[in-house]
């Protein structure tokens, strides 16, 4: 009995160290293979924005720009989605809520890359001849203010580019941003509903004042899962951000992300090029750390105030 | 003295379902009079309290018939505005149930829903529903606290003070001290018989004591049916029925 004890606990031990080891070495290995970029460009690596391989001088503006705007646009579309879907889902009978929510979840379950295929074959074309059309004219974004600098002189785009990408982002993060919000909002106590209901509230007060107020910690939580996998997602945005390496010029512009440049130029990648990409690496790593981080604070604040 | 009738129940029957779980209930409640309904566990209680602001409706298999007067009105005809009803019939609940919010805005929160108010306005009656509920003394350095940082029975006060801020009518308490140790259980007894000068309160519990300390009235409940209802002093020397005798006595329960 005492020895499957000692050994069930080494185990576990195991895992957990390993866990730690294997964080510490990508962390080690990215610092190495990152120095000679950092040593040569300092950290002006961080501003730069040329991406030529024949003048071997690299620079990361673009690609973190690119990365912030997917991810900023991804989220702009999905918070509000994911918290309508989620509290839909809590709000409706059980069979219809539980029929919505593995829907929801089962769109977690398709690969990137088909995302990707879906976004270039069905997505792009519908971005160029439907959606960009009407934010150009019908809803008359164009004659706005900066709208020329949004949409581009004419209003009209490629299809592909940074609005794209954002959307299939969109959709690819709101499956994980729903089920934590989902969780999160059934939590709140029955009593508690109804003691808001028998003070006279619609059930949109109830919903937006207590029911969204209890559950603020979820929805923090659930975006910032979003967010990280936002940030990090690869193979989707490959196929409809463009793949230049400058920096955003409007939505409808093409561009790259740090994940999209690493994944299309590893292969050919050799000498400051290929430490250049690993300095990316460490940025993003260091951009999902910030992200961690920024959580952790945020909900062990509120978890004292409350 | 003239009592008048503030709530008429008239044969009510309660469904959850196709489980019937109240029978033909017929009760006065007289206005200005602590109310309280007692009975065993699971007999109905608590489900004849929540027809009379219709929560009930919250859950889709739940039905009520018959009728409730409230003021001669049947307000579980069709066409009753339901925000209005609960404005006029608020309700504490076993637990505390403080919204995820400051202490003040607990408070202001159904004053910003029923009212439009200056900002001064809003304070004074926030000041008032807590002085009426005796926590002003205890909160007012720190208004601005969360509510759920409150003791167990500040708490329920709290929420007190909240139903208060809304000027109800009626008070409707489903065994509000239920969750709450005797010492705090004792002020909100005090409190309830303050404010029976001003609202009309129904009180269930299973508390025979306080049923006795505090009610003016009492109706006992058995499996769904009003057993026997009258004066507390007559139910708890002189009952009529035997059921009645054997739960005062603890003979059941």
């Amino acid at each position: 009995m005492q020895r499957s004890d000692t050994l069930f606990r080494y185990t576990c031990l195991g895992g957990a160290a390993l866990a730690l080891l294997l964080l510490a070495g990508i962390l080690t290995q990215l610092g190495m293979h990152s120095a000679p970029a950092w040593q040569h460009f300092g950290l002006s690596f961080l501003w730069g924005s040329d991406w030529d391989p024949a003048a071997d001088s690299y620079g990361a503006l673009p690609h973190i720009l690119g990365t912030l705007l997917t991810t900023g646009i991804s989220l702009a579309l999905a918070i509000p989605l994911a918290l309508a879907v989620a509290l839909f889902i809590t709000e409706v009978p059980e069979w219809l809520g539980s029929l919505l929510s593995h829907g929801v979840d089962l769109l977690a379950a398709i690969p990137s890359v088909i995302y990707g295929m879906w976004g270039l074959f069905v997505l792009v074309p519908l971005m160029q001849e439907q959606v960009q059309p009407f934010l150009a004219e019908t809803l008359g974004l164009l004659s706005l203010p900066g709208g020329a600098w949004l949409l581009g002189e004419d209003g009209y785009g490629s299809g592909f580019g940074f609005l794209t990408a954002g959307v299939i982002l969109a959709l690819m993060v709101l499956p994980y941003m729903c089920a934590v919000m989902r969780d999160v909002f059934r939590m709140t106590p029955p009593m508690l509903r109804e003691s808001a209901y028998g003070l006279g509230c619609t059930r949109l007060e109830v919903t937006r004042d207590i029911v969204m107020r209890y559950g603020v910690r979820g929805i923090v939580g659930g975006i910032f899962i979003g967010m990280g996998r936002a940030l990090g997602e690869t193979m989707a945005v490959l196929f409809v951000i463009g793949n230049l390496m400058e920096s955003p010029a409007g939505l409808y512009s093409c561009g790259t992300t740090i994940a999209a440049t690493l994944a299309n130029n590893f292969a050919e990648a050799t000498g400051l090029q290929q430490s250049a990409l690993f300095a990316l690496g460490l940025v993003l790593l260091l951009m999902s750390f910030g992200i961690q981080l920024l959580t952790r604070y945020y909900l062990s604040k509120r978890g004292e105030n409350n | 003295m003239k009592t008048d009738i503030k709530i008429s129940a008239r044969n009510l029957n309660f469904y959850y379902g196709s489980h019937q779980a109240l029978f033909d209930n017929n009760l006065d409640i007289h206005a200005n009079r602590i109310t309280a309904v007692i009975g065993p566990s699971g007999c109905g209680k608590s489900t004849h309290l929540r027809i009379y602001n219709r929560i009930f409706e919250l859950y889709r298999n739940q039905k009520a018939t018959g009728e409730l007067l409230l003021d001669g009105q049947n307000i579980l005809a069709p066409g009753v505005d339901l925000l209005q009803l609960r404005h006029r019939v608020g309700m504490i609940f076993q637990k505390p149930t403080p919204f995820p919010m400051s202490i003040a805005d607990n408070v202001a929160y159904p004053l910003r829903l029923h009212y439009q108010l200056s900002r001064s306005e809003l304070a004074d009656r926030v000041e008032q529903a807590l002085r009426g509920a005796s926590l002003w003394d205890e909160v007012k350095d720190k208004l601005h606290a969360n509510g759920m940082a409150l003791s167990g029975g500040q708490q329920q006060r709290l929420c007190i003070a909240r139903a208060l801020a809304a000027e109800p009518e009626v008070l409707l308490m489903d065994e509000p001290t239920s969750a709450i140790d005797p010492v705090a259980t004792l002020r909100i007894e005090e409190l309830v018989l303050e404010l029976k000068k001003r609202y009309t309160i129904v009180i269930v519990t299973h508390n025979m004591q306080q049923a006795a300390r505090i009610s003016d009235r009492t109706a006992f409940f058995y499996k769904g049916r009003i057993v026997e209802e009258g004066e507390t002093s007559r139910i708890f020397t002189n009952p009529t029925h035997k059921q009645t005798e054997d739960y005062i006595t603890g003979r059941f329960g």
